[in-house]
């Protein structure tokens, strides 16, 4: 079946819930009471059994944000957000932590199973969720990792809940597991590398999450391995009036290559919640770190009521030399998205990706870019933005390259393309680049359009109905970036494609 | 097949079509010819739902139906085809993929079952052959970078596999060479059987060489003026449009 096919059926089938995942899970939970103090820090350091330097660190983190204002500098619109009516840690009781399936709470294993996570690794052995093949004549999607097996850690609300394949990653050396537990097993590892990237002080929402996050993934590459399949979390928000904090740290080691896939979903609720998580990667001499994101959050109404605030902080440092790392984003869902994925571009020879699609509906709002640090010599970036913008949603680009003094021979290529449906929606594009080396070239592209009635009629003609043929041609004008998700999202992502405009035309 | 009664349709207050009268049996091939702007090629828009026409008076019947009633894609669906002056190009979609979506969503509309990849491959296959469409067209996206001659072919191919009952082909040799026309043509008259008409809108005589109609419309100024057989093409290729131009305005 063409992926577009696929999203029509997956379109029709939604037809009565857009938004799919919207269902709420019964599950009972251990939940801090509201608010924001040095108490309630103390407590999730202390549920998570932490050493003594990590809750230091922790309480550091809080008292900085104490004295910092909220940004306003963002192209987004909000009603102020109480830090003190949210909790702050929300776990699903009932466990210890889970070794085999048998000890997940059932409803948190139906969750996953809904959502289309597959969790028994068994299933996943039995390569049941092998891609349908595509036209023999269309060019086969890339990816080494075509096996079909993704080793996943399924974070609920505040915790980890499942991290399949564990064996199987360690005899390759592979540590991945949730950082909670990172944190009491290989400390050394932890604390070399955590805020190093995003300090604790960085900005806001990082520092907020230093203080209060609570669980996530780690993921460590030794020297020379390339990891044996694709690693993945799977985020869901479940409990009400919860943040969601998750800290996420991946590094990969001398020579080690690894691709990382992050899912996230969330009820429908009338009230906002609010994801502010941090993610950081390292990648030491001749390392590559993939990293995919299908960004599904709860996106409100059509009327732009409740919805996810994901105000997120990502950021890949290239430390060593002839290191490579590569953001590839799809925003689909979230009522208002804040994220930079970025590169600081410190080896010599080392290289950044940024590839990002942006779909706002409705009254969504985006606010998205990456920034491209060039400091190493002959460093380059390629920077490829897609958005499509349709409903009465904002989509801001907003990019920054720059070199420093000492990176001799940087280059930059970006491309943005910004896709109108319909005429109450707005596009933007605001690039920033800085050079303060005379050898750097940068070069920036960018285009607007709109789908002309004119493809609309010719698809038509042909038969197809207003929401195929704004599936195909979207489909098309992001297909550049599509090629760049490793296979298990690609169809995944056509379907959400689809999903994401529907009644944006007619 | 086909029957337009007094049919008129205007662009924003502009009347372009003054009563049109044509019925087109099973089978038949018609041609309309006449000067630009006399309305040729807003029939045929008409014909196929494009939206920007209103219809002041008259009526489409389609083996029976309303036309006017149905929307676009349910036109397709049931047998109207439209071979575009103008092609379209829709970058970053696939040519094979485009092919596969028309053809299901039509086959879908009909409560046909959807067609499997090697079924598909095959008379994608067979068509491109008849057409000499490369496969290398085939993997570009939809008319991007294409040559007048090749958006032809591929209308001609979508015709091809769609199987439509009725096909309009608006100014289809506009922009051919000889051999792209004679191509085109071959094509077309492949697709010629006791089932299928065809509604041929040309500018010149050249391209009823090639596809010859069993009657031929002079249309001017929004009515067709004269009807004949295909000898009528012949005149008016000696004579030229003049005689109808200054008819109407005398």
């Amino acid at each position: 079946m063409p992926a577009v096919q696929e999203t029509i059926e997956q379109v029709k089938l939604l037809d009565v819930d857009k938004y799919k995942y919207g269902f709420i899970t019964d599950v009972e939970s251990d939940l801090a009471p509201k608010g924001l103090n040095e108490d309630i820090v103390r407590l999730i350091s202390a549920k998570k059994g932490e050493p003594d330097w990590m809750l230091e660190w922790r309480l550091a983190a809080f008292r900085r944000w104490l004295t910092m204002e909220e940004p306003t500098w963002a192209r987004v619109d909000y009603p102020k957000i109480d830090y003190q009516d949210l909790h702050y840690y929300a776990a699903p009781k009932l466990r210890a932590t889970a070794t085999s399936l048998d000890e997940i709470d059932p409803e948190i294993l139906k969750t996953y199973a809904k959502l289309g996570i597959p969790l028994k690794e068994q299933e996943i052995l039995a390569g049941i969720r092998k891609p349908d093949g595509g036209d023999v004549l269309e060019e086969a999607p890339g990816g080494e990792y075509a096996s079909g097996r993704v080793a996943v850690d399924a974070v609920f609300d505040s915790v980890s809940v499942v991290t399949t394949f564990k064996k199987e990653l360690a005899k390759a050396g592979v540590i991945f597991m949730p950082i909670s537990e990172a944190i009491r097993e290989y400390p050394d590892l932890v604390r070399k590398y955590l805020g190093t990237v995003v300090p604790a002080s960085d900005n806001y929402f990082a520092t907020l999450n230093s203080a209060v996050f609570s669980d996530g993934s780690f993921v460590y590459i030794p020297k020379g391995v390339r990891c044996p399949m694709e690693l993945s979390t799977y985020f869901r928000i479940n409990e009400r009036n919860t943040g969601q904090f998750e800290r996420t740290l991946v590094i990969a080691d001398e020579g080690s290559y690894v691709s990382y896939l992050e899912g996230c979903t969330a009820p429908m609720r009338d009230e906002n919640q609010l994801h502010a998580a941090v993610v950081e990667l390292v990648a030491l001499d001749d390392a590559e770190i993939k990293y995919s994101t299908v960004q599904n959050w709860y996106p409100g109404d059509p009327e732009g009521k409740g919805g996810v605030y994901n105000f997120v902080t990502k950021r890949g440092d290239c430390r060593g030399r002839n290191s490579k790392i590569s953001w590839t984003q799809v925003e689909t869902g979230s009522a208002i998205t804040w994220k930079y994925p970025s590169c600081i571009l410190r080896g010599d020879n080392s290289q950044g990706e940024f590839y990002s699609i942006a779909i706002s509906n409705g009254r969504q709002q985006v606010d998205s870019g990456t920034k491209m640090i060039h400091l190493g010599k002959n460093t380059s970036s390629r920077i490829i933005s897609k958005g499509i913008a349709a409903g009465r949603s904002d989509n801001t680009y907003r990019g920054l390259v720059s070199a420093n003094r000492r990176a001799s021979g940087a280059r930059n290529f970006t491309q943005c393309d910004s896709l109108l449906i319909g005429d109450q929606c707005g596009a933007h594009t605001i690039p920033y680049i800085e050079s303060k080396n005379a050898s750097a070239v940068f070069e920036h592209e960018a285009t607007t359009s709109k789908i002309s009635d004119d493809q609309m009629f010719y698809c038509l003609q042909r038969g197809m109905s207003q929401e195929e043929a704004v599936a195909l041609i979207v489909n098309g004008f992001v297909r550049d970036v599509l090629q760049k998700l490793p296979m298990e999202f690609m169809a995944e992502t056509q379907r959400l494609i689809g999903i994401s405009l529907e009644g944006s035309v007619g | 097949m086909l029957e337009i009664k007094n049919l008129h349709a205007e662009v924003e207050g502009q009347k372009i079509l003054r009563g049109i009268d044509l019925t087109i049996r099973d089978g038949e091939v018609h041609a309309i010819m006449g000067p630009n702007g006399s309305g040729k090629s807003t029939l045929s828009y008409i014909l196929a739902g494009k939206s920007d026409y209103e219809i002041t008076e008259g009526e489409i019947l389609f083996n029976g139906e309303n036309l006017l009633e149905m929307e676009p894609d349910a036109r397709a669906a049931a047998g109207v085809f439209l071979a575009f002056q103008y092609p379209i190009e829709i970058p970053g979609v696939g040519t094979m993929n485009f092919l596969k979506t028309a053809m299901n969503a039509q086959r879908k509309a009909r409560g046909e079952p959807e067609l499997t990849t090697p079924d598909f491959m095959r008379r994608v296959k067979e068509a491109a052959q008849t057409l000499k469409v490369s496969q290398d067209m085939l993997k570009r996206p939809l008319n991007v970078g294409f040559s007048g001659g090749e958006k032809k072919r591929m209308e001609i191919l979508q015709m091809a596999l769609l199987t439509p009952s009725l096909c309009v082909l608006d100014e289809t040799d506009s922009g051919l060479d000889i051999d792209a026309l004679r191509i085109v043509s071959e094509g077309v008259n492949a697709l010629r059987s006791p089932e299928r008409s065809f509604l041929v809108i040309t500018h010149y005589q050249r391209l009823l060489d090639h596809i010859v109609p069993d009657v031929v419309h002079v249309m001017s100024k929004g009515r067709i003026v004269r009807t004949g057989g295909k000898e009528l093409a012949l005149e008016l290729e000696a004579k030229g449009y003049a005689d109808y131009v200054s008819e109407e305005a005398a």
